[in-house]
């Protein structure tokens, strides 16, 4: 029979029968009975009954399915049977990939095999590696101290210098105070969760870095993206996530940004980012590894190349790995911001701190960069040179801003899969690294970065590189891209 | 296991509470006092504050008060003798003035350029190679005049020169294994190479005392972390049948993969991994084992290859060691080492390498020069010097300490050794009472350690004389304060009215006639402190729960037992 036909009349019979029951009941003899006086009516009988099958029910035992825990013989064999995966995926052509190893320091001209090239992969902006005011510092630095601190800050390994490079950090950018990181990419993953915990609200550009990434993961914070350096996404997602959480009001609100993109080269517009902010009451933590002694009219960043007073931003980090041709990290804003993470930031608190003749290398090269503002002019020039001299290259298109000396080029069509781009770009810069002698690098990607940016030909542009260099990157570049890509 | 006695933990928990007390009222009355400064200005114009809840509490009205203890900064390498620079504070260190404004308060407004001498007792310099050294030194300037200081480049791109070749390839060599990876930054090494090696449906089973980095990049891989006991191979072998029977939460799948993290030395006990024991359940189980050699490596073992030598475990057993350069070998860095293929794989994916600044040169020559000074390669014999050296001052301080009467955690031949101070007023009053009798010792409270587990931690270095360890004065600081937790204290909340003649020795007479036995909650301390069981009032801190349990059992030689205990819990909290 139809099940649908079925259901409902078999529900029919079953009222029936169960109206025939009660109609009986009401008729049987007993139940129409008067005991001493009191007329016995049948809806008592069936309440009694109801009562009964209540109480009945009532005294057994809940249904539990039968616990059976495993014995000691199943979880052998059950550890018996586990297969694990191998730690490591199969080991395919790509990761046997050698890196080129450089005989000389990582100058604007350097020795690969042997070859003198010209260096555009190192991102020495200022060309003041190998000045010798850093070397005398570090010298007598290394001469002093030794070279590692051997300890953390907090337990002696504090040494003045640390506090002097703090001082002269805070001092040139004109902020109150600053924290030392003994590592640029431990600077935004431990100054991250230090000021953000679960719950707190941060809305981040999709194209940050790795560092960043890793620290808004371990924040365990509710994160936003917006498109990559895009103003109306940004207006759009700030205004619909103040809208969407009633709470918004209450919680900690962060926008994350970087000065200058590592994977894409591209200038955040602070002026707008600061209208935004301020509208929506959101704190900006910034991230200046790029632009640090780089930008504005004396190279203190992003927020004097906008004019934008610093204390407009409430945290910002660098590495001084850049510019500053030194090592570590720094994170500086008002004193509360600073003490906080003294005791709150995982990478300062539980790490050695960072060797005292990088530390001196750092405060001479901050000195190096008050005294020669010319050297971020001649920076600002080559970049321009770079950028517009790579205007027309095949196959190609400029990605970065035209004022960053992080020059970026990425395929004009992509392939469809990030990894042939990648492959492709390599060949050329290996090609170009070969017959030219100009050294670039492709922007490899991590597994675990989640940045979904396209990969391209990154070239770090430094003041120390004579006009026939950037010339001869851009040839080079230029007839390479077009033999390899003939469209 | 540390045991921390009853008495200890109630003042400790007190001393807490009223910090607590102090500290709300403070907040309450700065709360009128203070609505114009900045930080108060921006939350009434809508912004939350921008340091939250119980942890800015913390650090304003707990550490504030004691931070001239910490941070001490130094004007000389951090060698076995040390310069103190001398801080001073214009308020007393309370403050309402510099809390949140004008001076710095770190470094309380001012530095003073009066050093004072002291021995160092707290810097990781356990061989000895932080300060200029007669080898390494001129290396390293060599160095930085060819390389420079920084590559301002990563590994990938133009960060990779001869140097760093060469290093890896002694560091492999070194710790015994194929191939290994040098990053710059010891704490970035387990927070970036975690997250590569395993993902979701994997598990990370950790020591539950293992350090911040690996609990980091534990929790940045995205894996299930399953913690087991501070080195109790029995434990980890439980939860490994209990997860691999189990499988993934939920889903019951099986688990894709199992990595075991272990320390070799854990820095704030001294104590070393069992790693025999360990890596044996790791192989029965097929787990992978990656230790992180951050305090061994170099430190011990016969030519300072780390717990490996030490333990007699064949490196090729431990699938991924771990371990950094900024202790024994005087530099900056860590450095990962395993098979050929790890290498390339992490090569090819760990962002350590691809997106951060390469090692600077000269921090990996003094690498590369450490290491050829340890194996003898320099052509002198200064390498095992220093590994005897270190071995028998750590040896010799730890025995003295213990002699005190000092509570003293960790193992022999370990050169990291922790007094145990537990009460949160005493941390302070013992550094200060240590600086000013020219001891730089390390204390070391919350949130280093738990809660009530503050200790003083000393490491013990190459650089050190006999003569320089021969200290009176950390007894005398010791009687003082009632440090003497492993006799004294313990016995005196046992025995209501101990006279002073009865101390350690006499309960080592009565435990030997008495055969004090403690119940099933056997301390996993050395045996000494296994003696003191008399007062062993135990604390399960993680529960916040006192679970006191003392049972003296009479036993004698015919076995005939008479027993009595006494079992009391007390919940605070």
């Amino acid at each position: 029979m139809d099940l649908a036909n079925y259901v409902p009349s078999a529900f029919t019979s079953l009222l029936k029968n169960a109206t025939e029951l009660i109609t009986f009941a009401y008729d049987v003899p007993f139940a129409r009975a008067v005991v001493f006086g009191v007329h016995i009516g049948g809806h008592l009988f069936v309440e009694g009954l109801l009562l009964v099958v209540i109480i009945f029910l009532l005294s057994q035992k809940s249904y539990k399915p039968p616990k059976r825990p495993l014995t000691k013989k199943e979880i052998d064999e059950l550890c018996d049977e586990w297969v694990p995966e191998s730690l490591i995926p199969p080991v395919t052509e790509e990761m046997k990939r050698e890196v080129p190893v450089l005989l000389s320091a990582a100058g604007p001209h350097t020795i690969i095999n042997g070859k003198k090239v010209v260096n555009f992969a190192s991102a020495n902006y200022l060309g003041l590696m190998g000045y010798e005011k850093l070397l005398d510092s570090c010298t007598s630095s290394l001469e002093k101290y030794g070279v590692g601190s051997c300890g953390p800050r907090q337990f002696y390994g504090t040494i003045d210098v640390h506090l002097d490079c703090e001082t002269r950090i805070a001092e040139f950018l004109g902020t109150p105070d600053s924290i030392l990181y003994s590592y640029g990419l431990s600077t935004m993953f431990s100054a991250i969760p230090a000021f953000c915990k679960k719950g707190d609200l941060i809305v981040v550009d999709e194209g940050v870095h790795w560092g960043i990434q890793n620290g808004l993961y371990l924040s365990r914070s509710t994160i936003v993206y917006f498109k990559h350096n895009d103003m109306q996404s940004l207006q759009s997602t700030l205004e619909k996530v103040t809208q969407d959480n009633k709470r918004a009001k209450k919680l900690r609100r962060y926008i994350v940004v970087e000065a200058v993109y590592q994977n894409s080269g591209q200038i955040a517009p602070l002026d707008e980012i600061i209208q935004l902010k301020e509208k929506y009451k959101f704190r900006v933590l910034l991230d200046e590894s790029n632009s640090f002694g780089v930008l504005g009219k004396s190279g203190r960043g992003l927020t004097e190349h906008f004019h934008v007073p610093v204390d407009k931003i409430d945290i910002i980090t660098a590495a001084m790995g850049h510019a500053l041709a030194s090592e570590g990290g720094f994170c500086t804003g008002s004193h509360r911001v600073v003490d906080h993470q003294r005791l709150s930031s995982s990478g300062y608190v539980f790490s050695a701190s960072l060797p005292p003749y990088l530390a001196s290398a750092a405060i001479a090269a901050i000195d190096v960069i008050e005294e020669n503002p010319q050297l971020i002019t001649k920076l600002r020039d080559n970049s321009q040179i770079l950028s517009t001299g790579l205007l027309g290259i095949q196959g190609l298109e400029l990605a970065s801003d035209i004022m960053s000396p992080l020059v970026f080029l990425r395929l004009k069509t992509s392939t469809g899969s990030l990894k042939r781009d990648l492959q492709l770009l390599e060949d050329l810069a290996d090609r170009v690294l070969k017959e030219h002698s100009v050294f670039v690098t492709t922007s490899k990607r991590s597994i675990v970065d989640k940045c979904n940016l396209p990969v391209g030909i990154r070239i770090y542009v430094s003041a120390a590189h004579t006009e026939s260099d950037l010339q001869k990157a851009c040839e080079s570049l230029k007839t390479v891209a077009a033999s390899l890509f003939t469209d | 296991m540390i045991t921390i006695p009853y008495l200890t933990a109630l003042t400790t928990y007190f001393s807490y509470v009223l910090l607590f007390v102090f500290g709300q009222l403070r907040d309450f009355s700065s709360n009128l006092i203070d609505w114009w400064k900045p930080s108060n200005v921006q939350v009434r114009q809508g912004y939350a504050p921008i340091c939250l809840g119980l942890e800015d509490f913390y650090i304003r009205r707990i550490f504030l008060r004691v931070q001239d203890c910490f941070q001490q900064p130094i004007s000389s390498p951090p060698d076995a003798w040390i310069d103190v620079v001398e801080r001073v504070s214009n308020d007393n260190n309370k403050t309402l003035k510099t809390l949140g404004s004008v001076p710095s308060f770190i470094y309380f407004g001012r530095r003073t350029t009066k050093v004072s001498r002291c021995l160092n007792l707290g810097s990781y310099n356990y061989l000895g190679f932080a300060a200029a050294d007669e080898y390494c030194t001129p290396r390293v300037i060599q160095s930085l005049k060819k390389y420079f200081a920084g590559t301002c480049s990563t590994r990938v791109e133009g960060g990779t020169t001869a140097l760093h070749s060469e290093l890896e390839e002694a560091v492999a060599n070194f710790v015994g294994k194929p191939a290994a990876l040098v990053t710059g930054m010891g704490y970035v090494t387990n927070s970036a190479i975690l997250p590569v090696l395993i993902g979701k449906g994997g598990l990370i089973v950790s020591d539950s005392l293992n350090h911040n980095s690996i609990v980091n990049g534990a929790r940045g891989s995205g894996a299930t972390i399953r913690v087991f006991q501070h080195n109790t191979p029995s434990h980890l072998e439980k939860v490994l049948r209990e997860h691999i029977a189990g499988g993934q939460p939920r889903t019951h799948k099986p688990w894709k993969k199992i990595i075991v993290v272990v320390e070799g030395i854990y820095s704030m006990e001294g104590e070393f991994c069992k790693l025999p024991e360990i890596v044996s359940i790791c192989k029965k189980y097929k787990a992978y084992a990656y230790m992180d050699e951050a305090h061994s490596i170099g430190a011990v073992g016969k030519t300072g290859r780390g717990v490996c030598e030490l333990l007699g475990v064949d490196t090729a057993d431990v699938d991924i060691m771990m371990g950094t350069f900024s202790k024994s070998f005087g530099s900056c860095g860590g450095y990962v080492a395993g098979s050929k293929e790890l290498i390339q794989y992490l090569k090819y994916s760990c962002p350590a390498h691809l997106y951060a600044t390469s090692l600077s040169p000269p921090a990996a020559q003094q690498i590369i020069s450490s290491i050829k000074v340890i194996l003898g390669e320099d052509g002198s014999s200064r390498g095992a010097q220093k590994l005897a050296q270190i071995r028998e001052n750590s040896n010799y301080f730890r025995s003295e300490l213990q002699k005190m009467g000092f509570e003293v955690l960790g193992d022999n031949d370990s050169p990291v050794m922790s007094l145990m101070v537990y009460n949160v007023a005493k941390l302070p009053a013992f550094s200060r009472e240590c600086l000013k009798r020219h001891l730089a010792v390390v204390t070391v409270g919350f949130p280093g350690t738990p809660l009530l587990l503050g200790r003083a931690r000393i490491c013990i270095s190459a650089a050190h004389t006999r003569e320089d360890l021969n200290i009176d004065s950390l007894s005398s600081i010791a009687t003082k304060h009632r440090l003497f937790l492993s006799s004294a204290s313990a016995l005196r909340w046992h025995n209501p009215s101990p006279s002073s003649a009865f101390c350690w020795h006499d309960l080592k007479l009565l435990s030997k006639s008495f055969s004090l036995v403690p119940t099933s909650h056997v301390l996993a301390c050395s045996s000494p402190s296994n003696q003191q069981v008399i007062g062993l009032p135990r604390l399960k801190i993680n529960r916040v729960r006192l679970a006191l349990k003392v049972k003296l059992r009479y036993k004698p030689r015919d076995s005939s037992c008479f027993s009595f205990g006494f079992l009391m819990k007390t919940y605070i909290l």
